[in-house]
């Protein structure tokens, strides 16, 4: 292959990437796009395979092999709760390739057409430089970022003094490095900017609490998208900047939405501190508030009485394990004539678009699963809200109590439907540590109790 | 500059740029029903980096370059057949009303 058949096939890869992301604006055609993806990746590879450079291929197809088996493996077992972690530990993987990939270019010039080693141009150095960085960045941010969603270290947000005047300690050094690598190309230098990188994506993520993770899985996939592109750029590759520019605005939009669905600005979830057992000054505030309490009979007998009911879950109930139990409660109201929807919040799970994967694992169909701005008017028309495993998304406080910690958030005004069905464990404040004005209404009956039993003892109920 | 051809640097940023343009309004076209796996397929795409590291493992003689090389195709392999796979999972899940 000359090399402009290799740059043509190239961009053949590229324009399928594009109508990959174009087909997942409806369902219908997203499977389509998924394989147009595949099929992209494909054609890059092979296409890099057939080149001059690549000659020994034994190292290649076991790296292929290895890796191969691996993510196969780990993609088939996961556990759809478990996706946003999967998620951040493939961002980690990104990242951390990246790294190996300017490496590889740092040791080897000669094969990316750079320079050779001692003389690598300078433009290239600086691609180069800040590729690395943004690699390293996003290998130790997404390895924090599992470690939150898995559990391994306390979601709640790690802050100590001097803490933002060492980050920008280090940001500042991290730049003058690469500033200092155009005029030294000295391995030490490289592996310096790599530690310097390394470092600043754990302090970077570690104050950041959990309920931010929705925005910060997806900022460390914009991260792994602007990866790729130093990466394209160190290498000349237009093929990586196309993608990397992709996924990296991918990534962005995708933070915008989340910031937007908490009324978060992007700023301060990076300061971090939001969030955690520190923040629950209104939780004591409810106490001698009464609350109405019912048994799973109570909600049977309301549920079949309605003639049209929407369901808020939250990510409780995924955790509750509680989607079939609930998809069964539904599909019995449906037979009985009542009309039943879904309301999701922009962050009722917590990665973008999770809590939809969830109801569909569940076989929920998904032209009953609706977004927020869709379906919030229809609270005031309908007769029942099942609020399961949700708290802070239907907080009214949000809308009224200008000190609130969520005020300004949109939330779902399910105190609009005639009845309030609210299924919960407790009266305790939710991801955001705060208390929550609906349990007390006197349209609200709390049903207390395991989301999931709660939906096998409804369905028994009506049965 | 002693000739007029353009700066590879210069190329690349045209691209990029368009680019970037290019993901802005297709992923705002993208259903908010479907992000999770749009970042799990973005994840996988990005994994493309894959083609800068098979450079790097395909020469014959065994230096550190290579090793690199073998390593970042390992994990670029991981992932692109994990983002995908578990893309497919996801979307085959997503079924209209009977």
């Amino acid at each position: 292959m000359t090399e402009n058949q290799t740059a043509v096939a190239y961009l053949i890869a590229g324009v399928f990437f594009i109508m990959a992301l174009r087909g997942l604006s409806s369902p219908v055609t997203a499977r389509r796009g998924n394989f147009l993806a595949i099929a992209g990746m494909v054609l890059a590879i092979a296409t890099t395979l057939v080149s001059p450079h690549v000659i020994s291929y034994e190292w290649i197809a076991a790296g292929i092999i290895i890796g191969g088996t691996i993510g196969t493996f780990i993609a088939l077992r996961i556990q759809m709760t478990a996706l946003p972690q999967l998620v951040a530990a493939f961002h980690s993987l990104v990242g951390l390739a990246a790294v190996f990939v300017a490496a590889a270019a740092f040791y080897a010039p000669e094969a990316y057409g750079i320079g050779e080693a001692g003389n690598i141009h300078i433009e290239s150095l600086i691609e180069m430089g800040l590729g690395t960085a943004i690699g390293a960045i996003t290998f130790t941010g997404s390895i924090i970022a599992f470690g939150k969603l898995q559990g391994l270290i306390t979601s709640n947000p790690l802050v100590f003094p001097g803490q933002h005047a060492l980050n920008a300690l280090l940001l500042a050094l991290l730049v003058a490095s690469i500033g200092y690598f155009c005029f030294d190309q000295s391995p030490m230098i490289f592996w310096i900017i790599v530690g310097l990188s390394l470092a600043i994506g754990i302090l970077v993520i570690v104050p950041i609490g959990g309920a931010d993770m929705p925005v910060v899985i997806s900022m460390l996939n914009s991260y792994s998208g602007w990866a790729a592109c130093g990466i394209g750029f160190t290498l000349s590759n237009n093929m990586l900047i196309i993608t990397g520019a992709l996924v990296g605005s991918s990534g962005a939009i995708l933070s915008y939405i989340m910031c937007k669905g908490m009324n978060r600005s992007f700023f301060s979830v990076i300061l971090g501190g939001f969030g955690g057992e520190a923040a629950g000054p209104a939780a004591a505030a409810g106490g001698d508030r009464s609350v109405k309490s019912g048994s799973a009979e109570d909600a049977a007998f309301i549920l079949k009485n309605a003639g049209s009911v929407i369901i808020v879950p939250g990510y409780g109930f995924a955790v509750a394990q509680a989607q079939h139990a609930l998809r069964e409660m539904a599909d019995m109201l449906k037979e009985q004539g009542v009309k039943v929807r879904y309301a999701i919040h922009p962050v009722a799970g917590r990665m973008p678009g999770h809590m939809n994967v969830l109801l569909a694992e569940a076989k929920v169909p998904y032209d009953e699963v609706f977004e927020l701005d869709d379906i919030n008017r229809d609270f005031a028309s309908s007769d029942v809200a099942f609020v399961i495993g949700a708290n802070d998304v239907v907080n009214p406080a949000a809308k009224t109590d200008t000190a609130s910690p969520i005020y300004g958030m949109p939330v779902l005004d399910a105190e609009n439907a005639g009845t309030v069905l609210f299924c919960k464990r407790s009266l305790a404040s939710g991801y955001a540590g705060v208390d929550n004005p609906l349990f007390y209404r006197d349209n609200t009956m709390m049903l207390f109790g395991d989301a999931k039993k709660m939906c096998e003892d409804v369905v028994k109920a009506m049965g | 500059m002693e000739h007029m051809g353009l700066d590879p640097f210069v190329i690349g940023l045209t691209v990029f740029v368009l680019a970037v343009f290019v993901g802005y309004y297709v992923v705002w076209n993208v259903t908010p029903a479907l992000h999770s796996p749009l970042m799990s397929v973005t994840n996988a795409i990005s994994s493309v980096i894959i083609v800068g590291a098979l450079i790097a493992a395909g020469p014959m003689e065994l230096n550190l370059s290579k090793v690199f090389g073998f390593v970042a195709v390992t994990l670029a392999a991981i992932n692109i057949f994990g983002g995908f796979i578990v893309t497919r999972r996801m979307l085959q899940m997503f079924r209209k009303k009977k």
